[in-house]
């Protein structure tokens, strides 16, 4: 049995980035050097806030038209759409799922990005959604580009989304980035590179999905994420105490 | 009976919130105004309950610089100790309503600062068998440069006596790295303000914890 306050499986850190991963190199000085001190869970990491639809506004999930101001946002329309799960294979329901990416010239809209490419009026590129009762998103936007970026003189990230993950428990909580299969400046890329399992890389590659394409309209990435499971109790769940 | 397998799945790798990440969760810092609703760095409203506090503080790397594009996030439990989700089964305590416990801001570009307004939480039960956790905040934070999000709590200084009892404080080092965890009391025109520096390397290394 799963309850709402088991505790979480341990985390394998082995498919995650360690903190310190010298080629991306902004990480030197921003990595902990000590050994982290592992805690069984108590009521803080299990619990976690819940986000209600009542909080989000009707274009949030529709970057394509949430800040079109003149016309609608220059380049590739894109269909995102994909399953949370926790590692005991559950979908999440009702959790809040954010994005945010730059233009289709790989420009962000943001005070600190001077990249030469020119912002576009009509996107603002972020949004976010609410998962349904079953796990399941969606969203539709301007498929981003890749952009020049200061490690090295000529480092360029791949076209990506950033993704940001709730789940039911604060020790769920998890940003990564979706990238775009067929891409071939993912395996270039330190951020990428960082993640010692290739497989566990791969799985942030977002397949095409011609049958979730809208036709004469925009093709579709599926995207899938999942967050960390719970321990399974055959008796009743002891976490609390009194 | 032959049991199923579980189904075991493995989680999705994290990569770091990049430089831009306030566009996606705070795009006011960013610099636009595209949501009707923001999540801001104010948890109370008019009607928490509790003692109203300011926690605040800088984020320092491993050479004594600001780190000044950081997210953070905090979750807490009211100022009765409970949290506001349905695994909370202190029934005895009072839920507040208006209170969700959540909040979420960036330090600021210029001056590092980052800030949270809300009520300073109660003791919660311990997991069975342990003593009660000290009143505490959960901190969860990310930026450029940090791979996975770096889980940390918030300590009150001034409940020494509580603290001395934690079953998570006892699990740190006496001195530096305990006192890592200690926000300090702060009066500043009658407001009360807890001061949380964290440091993500060197000597004076915040304490983190693989949750």
């Amino acid at each position: 049995m799963i309850h709402a306050d088991s505790e979480f499986l341990q985390r394998d850190r082995s498919i995650h980035p360690p903190a310190f991963t010298p080629d991306y190199k902004t990480s030197v000085l921003r990595s902990p050097r000590r050994a982290m001190i592992s805690l069984q869970s108590s009521l803080s990491e299990v619990t976690g806030p819940a986000f209600g639809h009542s909080e989000l506004g009707p274009l949030d999930n529709d970057l394509i038209l949430n800040y079109a101001r003149e016309g609608e946002p220059i380049g590739e329309r894109i269909f995102v759409h994909g399953h949370v799960r926790d590692e005991n294979g559950r979908g999440i329901p009702h959790t809040l799922v954010e994005f945010w990416q730059a233009n289709a010239g790989g420009r962000y809209r943001h005070r600190n990005d001077r990249y030469l490419a020119p912002i576009d009026p009509n996107f603002g590129g972020c949004g976010r959604t609410i998962t349904d009762e079953n796990g399941f998103y969606y969203f539709r936007t301007i498929k981003p580009g890749p952009y020049p970026w200061r490690n090295n003189l000529n480092s360029w990230r791949p076209a990506h989304i950033h993704f940001s993950v709730f789940g039911s428990g604060f020790a769920q909580r998890l940003i990564t980035q979706m990238y775009f299969e067929g891409d071939p400046l993912i395996w270039r890329d330190p951020m990428v590179q960082g993640i010692p399992d290739r497989s566990a890389a791969e799985r942030l590659i977002a397949p095409l999905d011609l049958g979730a394409a809208v036709p004469l309209d925009m093709l579709a990435y599926k995207f899938d994420i999942v967050l960390r499971g719970r321990q399974q109790t055959l008796f009743e769940n002891k976490l609390q105490g009194n | 009976m032959v049991q199923p397998l579980p189904v075991r799945l493995q989680e999705t790798p994290s990569q770091t919130a990049g430089p831009y990440v306030h566009i996606g969760l705070i795009p006011l810092q960013a610099g636009f105004d595209i949501f009707e609703t923001n999540f801001t760095n104010v948890l109370t409203g008019p009607d928490t309950a509790g003692e109203r506090i300011r926690i605040e503080g800088r984020v320092f790397d491993g050479a004594g610089a600001l780190v000044r594009d950081v997210l953070i996030e905090i979750w807490q439990a009211n100022s009765a100790g409970r949290y506001n989700h349905p695994a909370d089964r202190q029934e005895s305590k009072p839920l507040d309503a208006g209170f969700r416990g959540w909040g979420r801001t960036g330090s600021d570009f210029e001056t590092g600062v980052w800030s949270f307004e809300t009520v300073k939480p109660g003791p919660i039960v311990g997991r069975k068998g342990h003593r009660p956790m000290a009143p505490h905040i959960n901190l969860w934070i990310a930026a450029r440069g940090i791979n996975i999000g770096l889980q940390t709590r918030l300590y009150f200084a001034d409940e020494a006596s509580a603290n001395a009892d934690d079953p998570v404080l006892n699990l740190v080092e006496r001195g530096q790295q305990r006192d890592s965890l200690l926000a300090r009391r702060e009066e500043r025109d009658g407001k009360t303000v807890y001061v949380f520096d964290i440091y993500l390397q060197g000597p004076n290394e915040t304490v983190f914890f693989d949750v």
